[in-house]
Protein backbone atom coordinates (compact mmCIF):
# COMPACT_ATOMS: atom_id res chain seq x y z
CA UNK A 1 0.00 0.00 0.00
CA UNK A 2 1.69 3.22 -1.05
CA UNK A 3 1.49 6.42 0.92
CA UNK A 4 -1.24 7.97 -1.17
CA UNK A 5 -3.46 4.94 -0.50
CA UNK A 6 -2.52 5.05 3.18
CA UNK A 7 -3.66 8.67 3.27
CA UNK A 8 -6.98 7.71 1.69
CA UNK A 9 -7.47 4.86 4.21
CA UNK A 10 -6.76 7.22 7.13
CA UNK A 11 -9.33 9.72 5.84
CA UNK A 12 -11.89 6.95 5.31
CA UNK A 13 -11.36 5.55 8.80
CA UNK A 14 -11.51 9.00 10.40
CA UNK A 15 -14.59 9.89 8.34
CA UNK A 16 -16.35 6.66 9.33
CA UNK A 17 -15.62 7.24 13.02
CA UNK A 18 -16.79 10.87 12.86
CA UNK A 19 -19.93 9.90 10.95
CA UNK A 20 -20.81 7.24 13.51
CA UNK A 21 -20.23 9.58 16.44
CA UNK A 22 -22.17 12.64 15.22
CA UNK A 23 -25.19 10.42 14.57
CA UNK A 24 -26.51 8.07 17.25
CA UNK A 25 -24.88 5.12 15.54
CA UNK A 26 -21.93 4.97 17.95
CA UNK A 27 -24.36 4.10 20.75
CA UNK A 28 -24.69 0.63 19.24
CA UNK A 29 -21.02 -0.04 19.94
CA UNK A 30 -19.71 2.03 22.85
CA UNK A 31 -20.80 4.11 25.84
CA UNK A 32 -22.26 7.56 25.42
CA UNK A 33 -19.34 9.37 27.10
CA UNK A 34 -17.01 8.26 24.30
CA UNK A 35 -18.67 10.64 21.79
CA UNK A 36 -16.32 13.64 21.94
CA UNK A 37 -13.34 11.39 22.33
CA UNK A 38 -14.35 9.61 19.11
CA UNK A 39 -14.91 12.85 17.20
CA UNK A 40 -11.46 14.09 18.26
CA UNK A 41 -9.79 10.82 17.25
CA UNK A 42 -11.62 10.84 13.91
CA UNK A 43 -10.52 14.43 13.29
CA UNK A 44 -6.87 13.53 13.98
CA UNK A 45 -7.14 10.59 11.55
CA UNK A 46 -8.58 12.84 8.84
CA UNK A 47 -5.87 15.46 9.36
CA UNK A 48 -3.17 12.77 9.31
CA UNK A 49 -4.60 11.49 6.03
CA UNK A 50 -4.75 14.94 4.46
CA UNK A 51 -1.20 15.78 5.58
CA UNK A 52 0.03 12.46 4.17
CA UNK A 53 -1.52 13.20 0.79
CA UNK A 54 -0.28 16.81 0.74
CA UNK A 55 3.31 15.81 1.58
CA UNK A 56 3.20 12.93 -0.86
CA UNK A 57 2.02 15.10 -3.74
CA UNK A 58 4.32 18.00 -2.89
CA UNK A 59 7.52 16.10 -2.22
CA UNK A 60 7.11 12.97 -4.26
CA UNK A 61 7.44 9.53 -2.82
CA UNK A 62 11.13 9.07 -2.21
CA UNK A 63 12.52 12.29 -0.82
CA UNK A 64 12.25 11.46 2.85
CA UNK A 65 12.88 7.75 2.68
CA UNK A 66 15.96 5.66 2.66
CA UNK A 67 16.71 4.12 -0.65
CA UNK A 68 19.17 1.33 -0.41
CA UNK A 69 19.90 1.51 -4.06
CA UNK A 70 19.18 -2.16 -4.46
CA UNK A 71 16.53 -1.49 -7.05
CA UNK A 72 14.28 -4.17 -5.60
CA UNK A 73 10.60 -3.41 -5.52
CA UNK A 74 9.94 -2.62 -1.88
CA UNK A 75 7.32 -4.52 0.01
CA UNK A 76 4.51 -2.37 1.23
CA UNK A 77 2.98 -2.66 4.70
CA UNK A 78 0.23 -4.98 3.51
CA UNK A 79 -1.35 -5.17 6.93
CA UNK A 80 -2.60 -1.62 6.38
CA UNK A 81 -5.22 -2.98 3.99
CA UNK A 82 -6.99 -4.51 6.97
CA UNK A 83 -7.92 -1.03 8.18
CA UNK A 84 -10.51 -1.01 5.42
CA UNK A 85 -12.45 -3.66 7.39
CA UNK A 86 -13.68 -1.35 10.18
CA UNK A 87 -14.48 1.32 7.56
CA UNK A 88 -16.68 -1.14 5.68
CA UNK A 89 -18.18 -2.35 8.95
CA UNK A 90 -19.18 1.17 9.91
CA UNK A 91 -20.17 2.65 6.56
CA UNK A 92 -21.60 -0.29 4.64
CA UNK A 93 -22.81 -2.91 7.11
CA UNK A 94 -23.52 -0.76 10.20
CA UNK A 95 -24.36 -3.81 12.32
CA UNK A 96 -27.17 -3.50 14.89
CA UNK A 97 -26.69 -3.37 18.65
CA UNK A 98 -26.24 -6.72 20.38
CA UNK A 99 -29.42 -8.70 20.85
CA UNK A 100 -30.83 -12.04 21.87
CA UNK A 101 -28.01 -14.15 20.47
CA UNK A 102 -25.35 -12.36 22.51
CA UNK A 103 -27.61 -12.38 25.58
CA UNK A 104 -27.79 -16.17 25.39
CA UNK A 105 -24.02 -16.51 25.07
CA UNK A 106 -23.03 -14.88 28.35
CA UNK A 107 -24.25 -15.15 31.90
CA UNK A 108 -26.36 -12.50 33.60
CA UNK A 109 -24.51 -9.45 34.84
CA UNK A 110 -23.63 -9.55 38.52
CA UNK A 111 -25.45 -6.59 40.00
CA UNK A 112 -24.27 -4.34 42.81
CA UNK A 113 -26.21 -4.09 46.02
CA UNK A 114 -26.73 -0.57 47.30
CA UNK A 115 -27.46 0.67 50.82
CA UNK A 116 -30.44 2.75 49.88
CA UNK A 117 -33.16 2.28 47.30
CA UNK A 118 -34.91 5.58 46.71
CA UNK A 119 -38.67 5.50 46.12
CA UNK A 120 -39.78 4.81 42.56
CA UNK A 121 -40.45 7.88 40.41
CA UNK A 122 -43.88 9.47 40.45
CA UNK A 123 -46.50 8.25 38.03
CA UNK A 124 -48.66 5.24 37.52
CA UNK A 125 -47.13 3.17 36.09
CA UNK A 126 -43.67 4.25 37.31
CA UNK A 127 -40.90 3.99 34.70
CA UNK A 128 -38.00 1.80 35.74
CA UNK A 129 -34.96 0.40 33.96
CA UNK A 130 -34.44 -3.35 33.72
CA UNK A 131 -31.19 -2.89 35.66
CA UNK A 132 -32.90 -0.98 38.50
CA UNK A 133 -35.77 -3.47 38.60
CA UNK A 134 -33.47 -6.50 38.79
CA UNK A 135 -31.30 -4.84 41.45
CA UNK A 136 -34.30 -3.99 43.66
CA UNK A 137 -35.71 -7.44 43.08
CA UNK A 138 -32.57 -9.34 44.02
CA UNK A 139 -31.19 -7.28 46.90
CA UNK A 140 -34.26 -5.53 48.27
CA UNK A 141 -36.84 -8.28 47.61
CA UNK A 142 -39.01 -5.62 46.00
CA UNK A 143 -39.55 -3.71 49.29
CA UNK A 144 -38.71 -0.33 47.76
CA UNK A 145 -41.25 -0.95 45.00
CA UNK A 146 -44.18 -0.95 47.47
CA UNK A 147 -46.54 1.97 47.97
CA UNK A 148 -47.45 3.43 51.37
CA UNK A 149 -50.12 0.76 51.91
CA UNK A 150 -47.58 -2.00 51.38
CA UNK A 151 -48.74 -3.35 48.03
CA UNK A 152 -46.45 -3.46 44.97
CA UNK A 153 -46.68 -0.47 42.65
CA UNK A 154 -47.24 -0.83 38.92
CA UNK A 155 -44.03 -0.33 36.93
CA UNK A 156 -43.21 0.04 33.24
CA UNK A 157 -39.98 -1.15 31.56
CA UNK A 158 -38.62 -1.73 28.08
CA UNK A 159 -36.32 -4.42 26.79
CA UNK A 160 -36.00 -7.03 24.07
CA UNK A 161 -37.08 -10.65 24.22
CA UNK A 162 -34.49 -13.39 24.44
CA UNK A 163 -34.37 -17.04 25.39
CA UNK A 164 -34.21 -17.59 29.13
CA UNK A 165 -33.86 -20.69 31.32
CA UNK A 166 -36.15 -23.64 30.48
CA UNK A 167 -36.77 -22.24 27.01
CA UNK A 168 -39.24 -19.56 28.14
CA UNK A 169 -38.66 -15.99 26.96
CA UNK A 170 -37.25 -13.31 29.24
CA UNK A 171 -37.09 -9.55 28.81
CA UNK A 172 -33.46 -8.42 28.49
CA UNK A 173 -31.26 -5.35 28.34
CA UNK A 174 -27.52 -5.47 27.63
CA UNK A 175 -25.18 -3.54 29.93
CA UNK A 176 -21.89 -2.12 28.61
CA UNK A 177 -18.83 -1.09 30.58
CA UNK A 178 -16.66 -0.10 27.63
CA UNK A 179 -17.73 -1.69 24.35
CA UNK A 180 -19.90 -4.51 23.06
CA UNK A 181 -17.12 -7.05 23.69
CA UNK A 182 -17.77 -6.76 27.42
CA UNK A 183 -21.57 -6.56 27.23
CA UNK A 184 -23.49 -8.48 29.90
CA UNK A 185 -27.21 -9.21 29.78
CA UNK A 186 -29.66 -8.35 32.56
CA UNK A 187 -32.61 -10.71 32.34
CA UNK A 188 -36.04 -10.44 33.96
CA UNK A 189 -38.46 -13.36 33.76
CA UNK A 190 -42.11 -12.90 32.85
CA UNK A 191 -45.32 -14.28 34.36
CA UNK A 192 -48.97 -13.19 34.04
CA UNK A 193 -49.98 -11.89 30.61
CA UNK A 194 -46.80 -12.94 28.83
CA UNK A 195 -46.24 -11.45 25.34
CA UNK A 196 -47.19 -14.12 22.84
CA UNK A 197 -46.20 -14.86 19.30
CA UNK A 198 -43.18 -12.58 19.29
CA UNK A 199 -39.73 -13.66 18.16
CA UNK A 200 -36.50 -13.04 20.04
CA UNK A 201 -34.98 -9.56 19.54
CA UNK A 202 -38.44 -7.94 19.43
CA UNK A 203 -38.53 -4.84 21.67
CA UNK A 204 -41.46 -4.65 24.07
CA UNK A 205 -42.82 -2.33 26.73
CA UNK A 206 -44.12 -4.18 29.78
CA UNK A 207 -46.44 -2.89 32.48
CA UNK A 208 -46.77 -5.00 35.61
CA UNK A 209 -45.93 -5.58 39.24
CA UNK A 210 -43.14 -7.20 41.19
CA UNK A 211 -43.54 -10.85 42.07
CA UNK A 212 -41.42 -12.86 44.48
CA UNK A 213 -40.87 -15.63 41.93
CA UNK A 214 -37.21 -16.14 40.95
CA UNK A 215 -35.17 -18.56 38.90
CA UNK A 216 -31.52 -19.11 38.11
CA UNK A 217 -29.61 -18.22 34.95
CA UNK A 218 -28.14 -21.57 33.89
CA UNK A 219 -25.13 -19.87 32.32
CA UNK A 220 -23.62 -18.55 35.57
CA UNK A 221 -26.09 -19.37 38.38
CA UNK A 222 -27.18 -15.75 38.88
CA UNK A 223 -30.66 -15.06 40.24
CA UNK A 224 -33.28 -13.91 37.75
CA UNK A 225 -36.20 -11.85 39.08
CA UNK A 226 -39.70 -11.91 37.58
CA UNK A 227 -42.38 -9.40 36.69
CA UNK A 228 -46.10 -10.14 36.77
CA UNK A 229 -47.31 -8.56 33.52
CA UNK A 230 -50.66 -6.80 33.15
CA UNK A 231 -50.14 -5.23 29.72
CA UNK A 232 -47.54 -5.32 26.98
CA UNK A 233 -47.00 -3.78 23.56
CA UNK A 234 -44.47 -3.97 20.76
CA UNK A 235 -42.20 -0.94 20.42
CA UNK A 236 -39.30 0.21 18.24
CA UNK A 237 -35.79 -0.08 19.74
CA UNK A 238 -34.91 2.95 21.89
CA UNK A 239 -32.15 5.41 20.96
CA UNK A 240 -29.66 3.83 23.33
CA UNK A 241 -30.29 0.11 23.47
CA UNK A 242 -27.81 -0.51 26.29
CA UNK A 243 -28.08 0.30 29.96
CA UNK B 1 21.16 1.28 19.95
CA UNK B 2 21.58 -2.08 18.35
CA UNK B 3 17.97 -2.80 17.60
CA UNK B 4 17.83 -3.84 13.98
CA UNK B 5 15.14 -2.61 11.70
CA UNK B 6 13.28 -4.98 9.51
CA UNK B 7 14.75 -4.29 6.11
CA UNK B 8 11.99 -5.46 3.86
CA UNK B 9 9.05 -3.29 4.81
CA UNK B 10 10.17 0.17 4.01
CA UNK B 11 8.59 2.63 1.95
CA UNK B 12 9.42 4.23 -1.26
CA UNK B 13 7.57 2.23 -3.77
CA UNK B 14 5.92 3.86 -6.76
CA UNK B 15 7.81 2.09 -9.48
CA UNK B 16 7.59 3.85 -12.80
CA UNK B 17 4.02 4.83 -13.39
CA UNK B 18 1.93 2.73 -15.71
CA UNK B 19 3.97 -0.39 -15.13
CA UNK B 20 1.55 -1.90 -12.66
CA UNK B 21 -1.67 -1.11 -10.96
CA UNK B 22 -1.07 0.99 -7.85
CA UNK B 23 -2.70 0.68 -4.43
CA UNK B 24 -4.85 3.74 -4.96
CA UNK B 25 -6.46 2.22 -8.05
CA UNK B 26 -7.07 -1.08 -6.26
CA UNK B 27 -8.58 0.80 -3.33
CA UNK B 28 -10.86 2.84 -5.59
CA UNK B 29 -12.14 -0.21 -7.49
CA UNK B 30 -12.69 -2.10 -4.25
CA UNK B 31 -14.71 0.73 -2.74
CA UNK B 32 -16.83 1.24 -5.85
CA UNK B 33 -17.62 -2.48 -5.96
CA UNK B 34 -18.52 -2.53 -2.28
CA UNK B 35 -20.76 0.51 -2.49
CA UNK B 36 -22.45 -1.10 -5.47
CA UNK B 37 -23.03 -4.40 -3.63
CA UNK B 38 -23.72 -2.85 -0.23
CA UNK B 39 -27.32 -4.00 0.10
CA UNK B 40 -26.83 -7.67 -0.75
CA UNK B 41 -23.74 -7.88 1.46
CA UNK B 42 -25.46 -6.23 4.43
CA UNK B 43 -28.57 -8.39 3.95
CA UNK B 44 -26.45 -11.54 3.79
CA UNK B 45 -24.65 -10.67 7.02
CA UNK B 46 -27.89 -9.82 8.81
CA UNK B 47 -29.35 -13.16 7.89
CA UNK B 48 -27.07 -15.13 10.20
CA UNK B 49 -27.20 -14.12 13.84
CA UNK B 50 -23.68 -15.38 14.54
CA UNK B 51 -22.23 -13.38 11.66
CA UNK B 52 -24.26 -10.33 12.66
CA UNK B 53 -23.10 -10.55 16.27
CA UNK B 54 -19.51 -11.06 15.09
CA UNK B 55 -19.72 -7.89 12.98
CA UNK B 56 -21.19 -5.92 15.88
CA UNK B 57 -18.48 -7.06 18.30
CA UNK B 58 -15.71 -6.46 15.77
CA UNK B 59 -16.89 -2.95 14.85
CA UNK B 60 -17.43 -2.23 18.54
CA UNK B 61 -13.90 -3.28 19.54
CA UNK B 62 -12.46 -1.15 16.72
CA UNK B 63 -14.58 1.93 17.57
CA UNK B 64 -13.63 1.57 21.23
CA UNK B 65 -9.93 1.08 20.51
CA UNK B 66 -9.52 3.80 17.86
CA UNK B 67 -9.34 6.80 20.23
CA UNK B 68 -6.82 4.96 22.43
CA UNK B 69 -4.77 3.96 19.38
CA UNK B 70 -4.79 7.50 17.99
CA UNK B 71 -3.94 8.97 21.39
CA UNK B 72 -1.10 6.46 21.88
CA UNK B 73 0.26 7.01 18.38
CA UNK B 74 0.17 10.80 18.76
CA UNK B 75 2.05 10.50 22.05
CA UNK B 76 4.55 8.12 20.49
CA UNK B 77 5.07 10.50 17.55
CA UNK B 78 5.61 13.33 20.03
CA UNK B 79 8.25 11.23 21.79
CA UNK B 80 9.89 10.49 18.45
CA UNK B 81 9.91 14.05 17.17
CA UNK B 82 9.79 16.56 20.01
CA UNK B 83 11.48 14.87 22.99
CA UNK B 84 15.27 14.89 22.54
CA UNK B 85 17.18 11.64 23.02
CA UNK B 86 19.12 13.19 25.89
CA UNK B 87 15.89 13.55 27.92
CA UNK B 88 15.57 9.79 28.43
CA UNK B 89 19.18 9.47 29.52
CA UNK B 90 18.48 12.01 32.26
CA UNK B 91 14.99 10.82 33.20
CA UNK B 92 15.82 7.15 33.73
CA UNK B 93 18.53 5.72 35.98
CA UNK B 94 21.71 4.76 34.09
CA UNK B 95 21.67 1.27 35.54
CA UNK B 96 19.14 -0.73 33.46
CA UNK B 97 18.26 -2.88 36.48
CA UNK B 98 17.09 0.28 38.25
CA UNK B 99 15.44 1.73 35.15
CA UNK B 100 13.02 -1.23 35.08
CA UNK B 101 11.14 -0.43 38.33
CA UNK B 102 11.17 3.29 37.52
CA UNK B 103 9.61 2.62 34.10
CA UNK B 104 7.06 0.22 35.62
CA UNK B 105 5.89 2.85 38.07
CA UNK B 106 5.79 5.42 35.26
CA UNK B 107 3.04 3.28 33.75
CA UNK B 108 0.73 4.72 36.40
CA UNK B 109 0.56 8.06 34.61
CA UNK B 110 -0.82 6.74 31.31
CA UNK B 111 -4.57 6.33 31.67
CA UNK B 112 -5.04 4.37 28.46
CA UNK B 113 -5.81 0.96 27.12
CA UNK B 114 -3.20 -1.49 25.95
CA UNK B 115 -3.66 -0.50 22.28
CA UNK B 116 -1.94 2.82 22.95
CA UNK B 117 1.01 1.55 24.94
CA UNK B 118 2.46 -0.72 22.22
CA UNK B 119 3.43 2.10 19.81
CA UNK B 120 4.62 4.21 22.75
CA UNK B 121 6.98 1.45 23.95
CA UNK B 122 8.21 1.05 20.37
CA UNK B 123 8.94 4.75 20.18
CA UNK B 124 10.81 4.66 23.50
CA UNK B 125 13.09 1.89 22.21
CA UNK B 126 13.79 3.81 18.99
CA UNK B 127 14.76 6.81 21.11
CA UNK B 128 17.39 4.84 22.98
CA UNK B 129 15.53 3.77 26.11
CA UNK B 130 16.81 0.37 27.22
CA UNK B 131 14.35 -2.28 25.93
CA UNK B 132 13.99 -3.81 29.41
CA UNK B 133 12.60 -0.54 30.78
CA UNK B 134 10.39 0.11 27.75
CA UNK B 135 8.95 -3.42 27.99
CA UNK B 136 8.28 -3.05 31.72
CA UNK B 137 6.43 0.16 30.87
CA UNK B 138 4.52 -1.62 28.10
CA UNK B 139 3.23 -4.21 30.58
CA UNK B 140 2.59 -1.89 33.50
CA UNK B 141 0.84 1.04 31.78
CA UNK B 142 -2.46 -0.66 30.84
CA UNK B 143 -2.61 -2.69 34.06
CA UNK B 144 -2.03 -0.28 36.92
CA UNK B 145 -3.17 3.14 35.72
CA UNK B 146 -5.69 5.00 37.92
CA UNK B 147 -8.64 4.54 35.55
CA UNK B 148 -8.21 0.76 35.55
CA UNK B 149 -7.81 0.54 39.31
CA UNK B 150 -10.86 2.76 39.84
CA UNK B 151 -12.91 0.55 37.51
CA UNK B 152 -11.74 -2.49 39.48
CA UNK B 153 -12.82 -0.84 42.74
CA UNK B 154 -16.28 -0.15 41.31
CA UNK B 155 -16.70 -3.68 39.98
CA UNK B 156 -15.49 -5.30 43.20
CA UNK B 157 -17.32 -3.08 45.66
CA UNK B 158 -16.55 -4.01 49.24
CA UNK B 159 -13.47 -5.96 48.22
CA UNK B 160 -10.67 -3.36 48.27
CA UNK B 161 -8.15 -6.19 48.65
CA UNK B 162 -8.91 -7.08 45.01
CA UNK B 163 -7.69 -3.64 43.85
CA UNK B 164 -4.55 -3.94 45.96
CA UNK B 165 -3.92 -7.48 44.70
CA UNK B 166 -4.38 -6.43 41.08
CA UNK B 167 -2.06 -3.42 41.34
CA UNK B 168 0.64 -5.29 43.25
CA UNK B 169 0.61 -8.43 41.10
CA UNK B 170 0.68 -6.44 37.83
CA UNK B 171 3.55 -4.25 39.01
CA UNK B 172 5.57 -7.28 40.10
CA UNK B 173 4.99 -9.08 36.79
CA UNK B 174 6.07 -5.99 34.80
CA UNK B 175 9.30 -5.68 36.82
CA UNK B 176 10.11 -9.39 36.63
CA UNK B 177 9.66 -9.34 32.86
CA UNK B 178 11.93 -6.29 32.62
CA UNK B 179 14.68 -7.97 34.65
CA UNK B 180 14.18 -11.25 32.81
CA UNK B 181 14.76 -9.38 29.56
CA UNK B 182 18.02 -7.95 30.97
CA UNK B 183 19.27 -11.48 31.76
CA UNK B 184 17.91 -13.50 28.86
CA UNK B 185 16.66 -11.08 26.21
CA UNK B 186 18.51 -10.59 22.95
CA UNK B 187 18.17 -7.30 21.16
CA UNK B 188 18.28 -9.00 17.78
CA UNK B 189 14.86 -10.49 18.56
CA UNK B 190 13.41 -7.01 18.26
CA UNK B 191 13.00 -6.08 14.63
CA UNK B 192 11.08 -2.93 14.18
CA UNK B 193 9.49 -2.07 10.87
CA UNK B 194 11.44 0.58 9.11
CA UNK B 195 10.02 3.97 9.74
CA UNK B 196 10.71 6.80 7.31
CA UNK B 197 13.85 8.62 8.42
CA UNK B 198 12.60 11.52 10.47
CA UNK B 199 15.81 13.35 11.26
CA UNK B 200 16.13 15.46 8.12
CA UNK B 201 12.53 16.58 8.08
CA UNK B 202 10.73 19.59 9.46
CA UNK B 203 9.14 18.83 12.84
CA UNK B 204 5.58 18.98 11.51
CA UNK B 205 6.26 16.73 8.59
CA UNK B 206 8.15 14.25 10.77
CA UNK B 207 5.27 14.19 13.26
CA UNK B 208 2.64 13.37 10.66
CA UNK B 209 4.90 10.82 8.95
CA UNK B 210 5.37 9.00 12.27
CA UNK B 211 1.61 9.16 12.99
CA UNK B 212 0.67 7.76 9.61
CA UNK B 213 3.23 5.00 9.80
CA UNK B 214 2.23 3.86 13.29
CA UNK B 215 -1.52 4.01 12.71
CA UNK B 216 -1.25 1.95 9.54
CA UNK B 217 1.03 -0.61 11.19
CA UNK B 218 -0.28 -0.93 14.72
CA UNK B 219 -3.84 -0.32 13.48
CA UNK B 220 -3.62 -3.08 10.89
CA UNK B 221 -2.50 -5.56 13.52
CA UNK B 222 -5.18 -4.26 15.86
CA UNK B 223 -7.75 -5.22 13.21
CA UNK B 224 -6.31 -8.75 13.10
CA UNK B 225 -6.49 -9.06 16.88
CA UNK B 226 -10.02 -7.62 17.03
CA UNK B 227 -11.17 -10.16 14.42
CA UNK B 228 -9.72 -13.04 16.43
CA UNK B 229 -11.25 -11.77 19.68
CA UNK B 230 -14.70 -11.31 18.11
CA UNK B 231 -14.57 -14.86 16.78
CA UNK B 232 -13.88 -16.22 20.26
CA UNK B 233 -16.59 -13.99 21.69
CA UNK B 234 -19.19 -15.40 19.31
CA UNK B 235 -18.28 -19.09 19.17
CA UNK B 236 -17.48 -19.84 22.82
CA UNK B 237 -20.58 -19.89 25.02
CA UNK B 238 -19.92 -19.24 28.70
CA UNK B 239 -21.76 -22.39 29.72
CA UNK B 240 -18.67 -24.39 28.78
CA UNK B 241 -16.70 -22.52 31.40
CA UNK B 242 -18.99 -23.44 34.26
CA UNK B 243 -17.79 -27.03 34.23
CA UNK B 244 -14.23 -25.84 34.76
CA UNK B 245 -14.84 -23.75 37.87
CA UNK B 246 -14.86 -26.48 40.49
CA UNK B 247 -11.18 -27.44 40.35
CA UNK B 248 -9.07 -24.46 41.44
CA UNK B 249 -6.06 -25.18 39.22
CA UNK B 250 -8.24 -25.80 36.16
CA UNK B 251 -10.26 -22.67 36.99
CA UNK B 252 -7.14 -20.49 37.11
CA UNK B 253 -5.85 -21.80 33.79
CA UNK B 254 -9.30 -21.51 32.19
CA UNK B 255 -9.68 -17.84 33.10
CA UNK B 256 -6.05 -17.11 32.14
CA UNK B 257 -6.66 -18.47 28.64
CA UNK B 258 -10.03 -16.76 28.46
CA UNK B 259 -8.34 -13.43 29.20
CA UNK B 260 -5.92 -14.02 26.33
CA UNK B 261 -8.68 -14.99 23.91
CA UNK B 262 -11.29 -12.37 24.76
CA UNK B 263 -8.88 -9.38 24.54
CA UNK B 264 -11.13 -7.10 26.54
CA UNK B 265 -9.95 -3.55 27.16
CA UNK B 266 -8.20 -3.30 30.54
CA UNK B 267 -10.64 -0.63 31.66
CA UNK B 268 -13.59 -2.99 31.31
CA UNK B 269 -12.18 -6.38 32.23
CA UNK B 270 -12.95 -6.03 35.95
CA UNK B 271 -16.69 -6.01 35.22
CA UNK B 272 -16.36 -9.15 33.13
CA UNK B 273 -14.21 -10.80 35.81
CA UNK B 274 -16.87 -9.99 38.40
CA UNK B 275 -19.61 -11.57 36.29
CA UNK B 276 -17.58 -14.79 36.08
CA UNK B 277 -18.96 -15.24 39.55
CA UNK B 278 -18.75 -19.02 39.79
CA UNK B 279 -14.96 -18.74 39.78
CA UNK B 280 -12.80 -18.15 42.86
CA UNK B 281 -11.41 -14.65 43.59
CA UNK B 282 -7.92 -15.91 42.75
CA UNK B 283 -9.04 -17.08 39.31
CA UNK B 284 -10.74 -13.71 38.77
CA UNK B 285 -7.51 -11.96 39.77
CA UNK B 286 -5.52 -14.06 37.29
CA UNK B 287 -8.01 -13.02 34.58
CA UNK B 288 -7.39 -9.33 35.36
CA UNK B 289 -3.59 -9.60 35.61
CA UNK B 290 -3.13 -11.65 32.41
CA UNK B 291 -5.62 -9.73 30.23
CA UNK B 292 -3.90 -6.32 30.00
CA UNK B 293 -0.48 -7.97 29.44
CA UNK B 294 -1.14 -10.86 27.04
CA UNK B 295 -4.09 -11.09 24.69
CA UNK B 296 -4.71 -11.74 21.01
CA UNK B 297 -4.97 -8.04 20.20
CA UNK B 298 -1.68 -7.30 21.99
CA UNK B 299 0.21 -10.30 20.56
CA UNK B 300 -0.86 -9.19 17.10
CA UNK B 301 0.21 -5.58 17.69
CA UNK B 302 3.51 -6.63 19.28
CA UNK B 303 4.22 -8.79 16.23
CA UNK B 304 3.65 -5.73 14.07
CA UNK B 305 5.69 -3.29 16.12
CA UNK B 306 8.53 -5.47 17.49
CA UNK B 307 8.59 -8.40 15.06
CA UNK B 308 7.54 -12.02 15.19
CA UNK B 309 10.65 -13.41 16.87
CA UNK B 310 10.12 -11.05 19.75
CA UNK B 311 6.38 -11.51 20.20
CA UNK B 312 6.50 -15.32 20.07
CA UNK B 313 8.97 -15.38 22.98
CA UNK B 314 7.77 -12.41 25.00
CA UNK B 315 4.04 -13.21 25.09
CA UNK B 316 4.30 -16.83 26.37
CA UNK B 317 6.90 -15.83 28.97
CA UNK B 318 4.69 -12.98 30.19
CA UNK B 319 1.72 -15.36 30.31
CA UNK B 320 3.52 -17.87 32.56
CA UNK B 321 4.93 -15.22 34.89
CA UNK B 322 1.57 -13.43 35.13
CA UNK B 323 -0.34 -16.63 35.97
CA UNK B 324 2.21 -17.66 38.63
CA UNK B 325 2.49 -14.24 40.29
CA UNK B 326 -1.26 -13.59 40.25
CA UNK B 327 -1.95 -17.03 41.76
CA UNK B 328 0.56 -16.45 44.56
CA UNK B 329 -0.85 -12.96 45.21
CA UNK B 330 -4.34 -14.44 45.31
CA UNK B 331 -3.28 -17.10 47.81
CA UNK B 332 -1.71 -14.49 50.07
CA UNK B 333 -4.23 -11.64 49.82
CA UNK B 334 -7.56 -13.17 48.82
CA UNK B 335 -7.98 -16.35 50.82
Amino acid sequence: MNRLAQGVVLILLGGAVVKASVTDMYLRYVREWMQYFLIAAGAVLIIAGIMTIIYDLRHGSHVDDHDHGDDKPHKEPRVGWLLIAPVLGLLLVAPPALGAFAAGQSGSAVLQASDLYPPLPEGDPADISVLDYATRGIFDKGESMKDTKGSYRTVRMTGFLSAGPNGEQVVTRMMLSCCAADARPIKVGMTGRIPEGLGNDQWVELVGKYTTKTSVDPVNNQTITYIDIAEWRKIDPPRNQYE
Amino acid sequence: MTVTERPHVHEPETPAKGKRIGSVEVLAVLLVLLVFFQKPIAAWINQYEQLRTWTTVFVSVMVQATPFLVFGVALSATIAVFVPRSFWAKALPKNPALAVPVASCAGVILPGCECGSVPIAGSLIRRGVTPAAALAFLLAAPAINPVVLAATAVAFQGQPEMVVARGAASLVVAMIMGWLWLRLGKTEWIKMPRRPELDGLSKGRAFWAACRHDIIHAGGFLVLGAMAASTINVIVPEKWLLTLASNELVAILALAFLAVLLSICSEADAFVAKSLSVFSPTAQLVFMVVGPMVDLKLISMQTGVFGRRFAFRFAPATFVIAVVIASITGLVLLS
